[in-house]
């Protein structure tokens, strides 16, 4: 195991230093016109002496390769630069927002499965029925139903209807637990309601792929009760392969909570960055950038790890 | 030894009758399926006739109709502008079947070089191009999207060429794997046996048996792509205003009046849903009947 963790960890490295280059250079394509418009938001006059200086603080002075080499030194040392506009170190503003991104997710992910579970047994139990087709659909429609769709929707119509609209003021966990999760509450159902769909079809098809096991077929014969059955026996050994799903929705989660930020007033990541976006500062869009890819990696390489802790069948090599 | 038969004209199986062939077993084996391509057919038609279908222009502001609720004058009501609803969504469905068929045909092409190419070749070169796909898809979509359009700025160009560039880069993995099974096949031995050069093998031998899982990568890139673009318009980064986006259409000034107009809120949001639904059981069903080693669920 130990062994196995350690060659994924090296394998990582290459993939690391891939996803740094595109980071870099994906934002380093800048039409040159963040100085420009530094200088014209900050009121100097565009003189060339000035810009100069400007691109000097800044070391877009230098050559390319220097500049990356730069930027990636920094970066394994955990300094992502400092913010254009406010010049705080990017990575305190990046970790002040991570946990609350990081919330969001974390309660979407458990709404999703909540909803995806039972449907997706039931679904399966019920093979080919109405309930089953219904159920179905269902879940391809949550697919093609945008999250910012849903959002507005959430905003406008019971406002109108019962004069209730939800809370967009955010107020840390640690401060008011319950005001802070009724505010994430509304946007983490409709980000987990989008995520349910994924997980809904996966728990059906791995159910019904146990349910035609032949020790399913052993404990039906013993005179076990429905329940003990799908649950305990089915159930469990289906589960396994929804948590690689975890994995798979680390981007989905991330990417969705730009927009769902943006409508709630969730002062995370996706906030951050659309900020940053906003203003082309650049630093924290790379910062940003960086960050997601990396936890996304991460993510994935600890959901392949603990996969042996939910399944004792399987080995690492 | 071996019999070469010339196949007469007459038993020649026709283009035109495989596809009508097959189009009869859409409609029998997968009507929710073939539901969504009517759907797309529609919604394809809105999109290329939207200038002769629209009764009025997108942009055409009429102060004395600001806000109207649907009626048979104006079928989803009109904006804070007074523009009718109906016209921008069918402009907007342009705009989209633009952006979709473009984009999601460029992300097949790439899909196809990347994956054919690695596939075939690949040793050494197949694992530098994977890792760099790796680094690639750990990048949420989204997230890429808007920090390239940050960057080159927006409109519709870069949005097509981003997102088909963005796609087609995680869409090779499907490619690559499908083009590895074709690779080990015997008529591929035999021809790499007879000479022919790397190319012809590709287009000749390989491209034509990979075409199943690129048909179906189209068919549901183009979905994908249709609610991507309008997640980048609501978020004011995709086709800049007055262009009637769906995903514009939810945003911006349009939100501001939403609680007057709560009609606004849905035409645009119904549209996107009914499309991307219709194309995402036409994609399921097409692999279904085309590949259904692919199938996702039984």
């Amino acid at each position: 195991m130990r062994a196995y963790a350690l060659r994924r960890l090296l394998a990582l490295i290459p993939t690391l230093i891939f996803a740094s280059l595109i980071v870099f250079f994906t934002v380093r394509m800048i039409p040159g016109d963040v100085i420009d418009m530094m200088m014209s938001q900050n009121d100097i006059s565009a003189g060339q002496k000035d810009r100069e200086q400007l691109e000097q603080a800044l070391g877009l002075d230098q050559p390319m390769y220097l500049q990356y080499f730069r930027w990636l030194g920094g970066a394994v040392r955990g300094d992502l630069g400092h913010s254009l506009w406010q010049n705080t170190p990017v990575l305190d503003q990046i970790l002040a927002r991570l946990p609350i991104t990081f919330e969001l997710g974390l309660m979407a992910i458990i709404i999703g499965l909540l909803i995806a579970v039972p449907i997706g047994v039931l679904s399966a139990l019920r093979q080919d029925t109405a309930g089953d087709y219904l159920m179905r659909s269902l879940s391809i429609l949550m697919l093609a139903v945008p999250s910012f769709w849903i959002g507005t929707m959430v905003m406008v119509f019971p406002s109108i209807w019962w004069g209730w609209s939800p809370s967009l003021v955010y107020v840390p966990f640690l401060q008011d637990p319950l005001g802070n999760l009724k505010h994430m509450l509304t946007p983490a159902l409709i980000l987990g309601m989008s995520l349910s769909a994924i997980t809904m079809r996966m728990t059906r098809t791995m159910m019904l792929e146990v349910l035609r096991q032949d020790y399913i077929r052993t404990a039906w014969a013993k005179g076990l009760d429905e329940r003990t059955v799908v649950i305990r026996h089915a159930l469990r050994n289906a589960l396994i392969p929804v948590v690689t799903l975890i994995g798979i929705q680390a981007p989905l989660v991330l990417g969705g909570a730009v927009i769902i930020e943006q409508i709630f007033v969730i002062p995370g990541m996706g906030l951050l960055l659309l900020d940053a976006v906003g203003q082309r500062d650049y630093p924290i869009i790379a910062g940003v950038f960086l960050v997601v890819g990396v936890a996304v990696m991460l993510i994935n390489l600890i959901v392949d790890l603990s996969y042996g802790l939910f399944d004792p069948k399987v080995r690492y090599r | 030894m071996t019999l070469a038969l010339d196949t007469p004209a007459s038993v020649r199986p026709r283009r035109g009758s495989a596809f009508f062939k097959f189009m009869g077993r859409l409609f029998r084996e997968k009507p929710l399926g073939a539901a969504g391509a009517v759907i797309f057919i529609v919604f394809l038609l809105c999109g290329l006739f939207a200038d002769i279908l629209a009764p009025y222009g997108y942009n055409q502001i009429s102060p004395i109709n600001r806000l109207k609720p649907p009626s048979w004058q104006f079928l989803f009501g009109t904006d804070n502008l007074g523009r009718d609803v109906f016209s921008r969504c069918l402009y907007g469905a342009q705009l989209s079947v633009i952006i979709g068929f473009c984009a999601a045909g460029l992300a097949t092409l790439v899909s196809i070089v990347v994956g054919v190419v690695s596939g075939y070749i690949g040793g050494k070169f197949d694992m530098i191009v994977q890792r760099m796909v790796d680094a690639w898809m750990s990048f949420p979509d989204l997230i890429v999207l808007i920090v390239v359009v940050s960057v080159v700025g927006p409109g519709l160009l870069p949005i097509i060429v981003v997102l088909g560039l963005l796609l087609g880069v995680g869409g090779s993995r499907i490619i690559r794997g499908a083009t590895i099974s074709v690779r080990e096949n015997m008529y591929v031995n035999a021809s790499q046996s007879m000479g022919a050069s790397t190319p012809r093998i590709l287009l000749r031998h390989i491209l034509p048996n990979v075409m199943a899982p690129v048909i179906i990568l189209f068919t549901t890139r183009v979905g994908f792509v249709i609610l991507a673009e309008s997640g980048l318009s609501f978020l004011g980064l995709g086709v800049p205003p007055p262009a009637p986006t769906w995903g514009g259409m939810l945003s911006g000034s349009g939100r501001t009046y939403m609680l007057q107009g709560p009609w606004l809120a849905l035409a645009p949001g119904l549209c996107l849903t009914v499309v991307v639904y219709a194309t995402n059981v036409f994609g399921d069903a097409l692999r279904d009947l085309l590949d259904p080693r692919m199938r996702g669920s039984k």
